[in-house]
């Protein structure tokens, strides 16, 4: 592999990194009383909000519909995710340094399926906290579950929920273009030309 | 002509408001007896007045105005230009709204040397100042009867700040704060005899002309955080001081006081105190009298005298009681008080937003003087005095009278200006507000106002440069201006657009109480830096709850401490038992909510008190007394949530001595049926 190629890589690894500095997703709540809206922040870590008392005030409207409350230790999934992340960057950068493209294009497939599974991950949650509500709920609408949307816009009950990724979410999307890029440049360049040529001789 | 107006409303209802209200108006004329309408038509009233006031549903006003609310001893904030009431904040009234000195943390507020007041007579707010222009960080007020100054924090529109002033009566020329805030100024109405140690001496009315002073207390403000301190006095005749006013400009360093009764009359000053053609302006070098008494000028005599202040964090009050006060004699301390000859019995005195002219308005005085500070200092230099009073140099009127405006109306009152050149005085006897001109003193418009004005206030109109856009007066009489109320009605404040030659009324409003005077201020001073809600992390109340596992009920001898939790949509503990009849019950909740505008409130039936509203992140206490054994229930006032009529719970009082202990909870956990809700159906 070329240098600049290996600095592709690089880059692709150190994308990772901003999965520390922004959230990943972003849920918005919006509604007639609540003008200012409410922001759930997922981070790879944490969670949080465009205020402190986000978490709190989510908690207090989705008690009145039997939702479990929603705090950070109810996640194992933040525990552990980190460690992840700094396994890819690690391992991105020592795929770098060793410039084997067999081996970017497993660091490639493997971070797929690693941000494949962490979506499927938070659908799955988002189907647990919406459809397992508490018999003793105040408010029951029959029928209704509360399933945020994965991504999209979505009405429940009076209020108007959007969900979009995040800037952390880029690092995965550049991590993964990046990677791929340095994959696809890096091919062997000589070869193709000829076997064009053949083809259309063929034909 | 009902009818086309009618057919109006149902086609096009804006154009319709607009229309029926100029309608209405010209129709007023020739059917004064009509039914549902008022006698009095506004004169003057513009013909787009319906939408220069209008401010459509979830829009917000261009200007905080803040009103007085005297005889009630609060400050109401309305929106200009729509008039509407945005916040009641008491100061020196308990108010049942809230709790504000029923519950233990405000109680502090309302203390003073006579013990516990929680009623005063508020006249005047004055907005902090940076820079000789109004900053929006605090309004200052006064409690005229029991001399106190107040402080409100306009982040949370709360009172955090009482304190009482010494050596006074009547506190009613205050509180006025210098261009940099760094002194708020407050002077005595009455002149008492003054015992020299912060009381005042038991002596015959006889002795009125000897015996009796005045007082102007220099309070000291902390630049950054607002809190005050009486810094020293300066001990004048025995004179009552009716207003007064800051220079700027050139005259920064000085300060004005209107006063009357230098006849030192004891008895009916109705008469007594209008026998002289002319009082004084008193006029006090501040930055001189500061430097006075920093070079050791100042004497020290004994006083008593309350401070309380709110604190943040504790969200509770603390008083502290002063014992001494220094304090200047201007006989003593050269080229810091002088006075000037003003016609009879002056009352407001205003200084242009250049700083170069005094307007000085004789209540009883057929013409309006406008002093100039030029001339003034011109004058001293000079030494063009007219001899001495109490050791103090009298100028010479001619010598400091830039000119009087010939005719301005009866009974003047207050002046504003809009910062054009323009000034504008409101008319108490002949009821209107005139305009005339700093430049050539000539009448330029006038504008029956209903009726009686007292003061009047342009935004920023005190300051260097005015918000000259609209004029608010404040009328003492309001007969005919709403439906009718009994015998008790609502004063009115009317707003004036002053944006032309002409000026044109847009709106009357109804005031609570009695306004005295305003202060008025553009909305993004203040609105972006208004607190929405405690941090519930910062709250160091040493009674706080801030979560609900940390509640308790504990005992000691009589008096049980409940630290309880609010949230939507329960208190915790919601069930309590063990509490005796005769128990001092404290109440110490803390609401858990981190959300904008979701206070809770609690109330228990049958306490001789309030309800207490807790903002959230705050930590309030009741007292509460049970004097019959049942059971009690308590409960969230403030409609909070769906669930809020479910906000309640019970305490349950035994007879003295009962073996009940103390316990308490909320909600056991309860299996739930497994099929319940499938069997239900
Ligand atoms: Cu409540």
């Amino acid at each position: 592999m070329k240098v600049y190629q290996k600095v592709l890589m690089l880059l692709a690894a150190v994308s990772l990194g901003l999965l520390f500095l922004f959230p990943m997703w972003k849920i918005y709540l919006k509604a007639p009383q609540y003008p200012e809206g409410l922001e759930l922040h997922i981070w790879v870590n944490k969670l949080g909000g465009s205020s402190e008392g986000v978490l709190q005030n989510f908690n207090i409207l989705n008690h009145y519909i039997g939702m479990a409350p929603i705090h950070a230790e109810s996640f194992a999934e933040l525990k552990y995710m980190p460690y992840i992340v700094v396994f890819f960057m690690i391992t991105g950068v020592v795929v770098a340094l060793l410039g084997k493209r067999k081996l970017v294009l497993g660091w490639t497939l493997l971070l797929m399926v690693g941000g494949s599974v962490g979506i499927l991950d938070f659908y799955l949650w988002l189907v647990k906290f919406g459809t397992t509500l508490s018999p003793e709920a105040p408010i029951k609408v029959p029928g209704m579950t509360y399933i945020p949307p994965l991504l999209g816009h979505k009405t429940l009950l009076n209020f108007e929920a959007l969900s979009l990724p995040a800037w952390g979410s880029l690092g995965i999307a550049l991590g993964i273009l990046l990677a791929g890029l340095a994959f696809f440049l890096s091919r062997p360049a000589v070869q193709l030309p000829s076997v064009a040529r053949t083809k259309t001789t063929v034909s | 002509m009902e009818t086309l107006v009618n057919r109006f409303w149902k086609s096009a209802p804006k154009a319709a408001l607009l229309l029926s209200l100029a309608a209405g108006s010209a129709l007023q004329s020739c059917n004064k007896t009509g039914a549902g309408e008022g006698g009095g038509a506004a004169a003057g009233l513009d013909a787009d007045a319906a939408s220069k006031v209008y401010v459509a549903p979830g829009k917000h006003d261009e200007l905080y105005s803040f009103l007085s609310g005297g005889f009630n001893g609060q400050v109401s904030v309305y929106g200009i230009p729509s008039g509407r009431l945005l916040k009641i904040i008491p100061v020196f009234s308990q108010f049942p709204e809230n709790g504000y000195g029923y519950n233990e943390e405000t109680k502090a507020m309302l203390q003073t040397s006579h013990g516990f007041i929680p009623w005063d007579d508020l006249h005047h707010p004055k907005l902090s100042r940076k820079d000789g222009m109004t900053d929006g960080r605090w309004l200052f007020v006064n409690g005229n009867n029991t001399p106190r100054v107040a402080r409100v924090d306009l982040s949370t529109f709360e009172t955090v700040e009482i304190m009482e002033i010494p050596n006074s009566a009547g506190n009613h020329c205050s509180p006025y704060p210098t261009n940099n805030n760094e002194y708020v100024l407050a002077g005595t109405r009455f002149s008492v005899p003054l015992d020299m140690k912060g009381g005042t001496a038991d002596v015959s009315m006889e002795d009125y002309k000897d015996k009796f002073r005045g007082s102007i207390s220099f309070i000291k403000v902390d630049q950054e955080k607002g809190d005050m301190e009486l810094d020293f006095q300066v001990l004048v005749p025995g004179f009552d001081y009716d207003l007064a006013n800051g220079g700027k400009g050139p005259s920064n360093d000085w300060v004005f006081f209107t006063t009357y009764n230098t006849e030192k009359a004891g008895t009916l000053k109705e008469l007594g105190a209008s026998q002289n053609d002319r009082d004084y302006l008193a006029a006090i070098n501040w930055k001189l009298a500061a430097k006075y008494a920093a070079e050791g000028k100042a004497k020290e005599m004994p006083a008593n005298y309350y401070h309380n202040k709110l604190d943040h964090g504790t969200h509770s009050a603390k008083s502290t009681i002063k014992k001494k006060v220094r304090y200047l004699l201007p006989e003593d301390c050269p080229g810091m008080m002088y006075l000037l000859p003003a016609p009879k019995s002056p009352h407001g005195i205003d200084v242009d937003p250049t700083g170069e002219f005094m307007v000085v308005n004789g209540k009883l005085a057929s013409t309006l003087p406008v002093f100039s500070f030029s001339k003034m200092m011109k004058a001293i230099e000079n030494k063009q005095f007219d001899g001495e009073k109490n050791g103090i140099p009298v100028l010479k009127y001619e010598a400091v009278l830039q000119g009087e405006v010939k005719e301005p109306g009866l009974g003047p009152l207050h002046t504003e200006f809009d910062g054009k050149g323009n000034a504008y005085s409101t008319m108490f006897v002949s009821s209107e507000v005139v305009k005339w001109s700093l430049k050539d003193l000539q009448v330029k418009d006038r504008m029956p106002v209903y009726y009686s004005p007292g003061h009047l206030m342009i935004p920023g109109g005190d300051t260097r440069e005015p918000y000259g856009k609209y004029l608010v007066v404040m009328n003492k009489i309001t007969k005919d201006r709403f439906l009718p109320t009994g015998p008790e009605l609502m004063h009115s404040a009317q707003l004036i657009d002053i944006s032309g030659d002409k000026m044109k009324m847009l709106l009357d409003f109804p005031t609570v109480a009695e306004p005295h005077y305003a202060q008025g201020i553009k909305a993004d001073l203040i609105a972006p830096k208004s607190v929405k809600f405690f941090k519930l992390d910062e709250n160091s109340h040493p009674q706080a709850a801030k979560k609900e596992s940390d509640v308790s009920v504990t005992r000691k001898g009589n008096v049980v401490t409940v630290k309880m939790t609010a949230i939507r949509s329960h208190l915790t503990p919601d069930n309590i038992e063990g509490i005796q009849v005769g128990d001092t019950v404290n109440f110490h909740v803390t609401n858990l909510e981190q959300d904008w505008d979701v206070p809770h409130g609690f109330a228990v039936m049958g306490a001789n008190n309030a309800e207490t509203l807790i903002m959230p992140g705050a930590t309030q206490s009741l007292k509460w007394i049970p004097k019959k054994t049942g059971v009690y229930p308590f409960y969230c006032t403030d409609f909070c949530s769906a669930l809020h009529q479910e906000m309640q719970g019970y305490v349950r009082v035994s007879p003295k001595g009962s073996s009940v202990p103390i316990s308490f909870s909320t909600g056991k956990k309860k299996p739930v049926p497994p099929a319940a809700t499938a069997s239900l159906k």
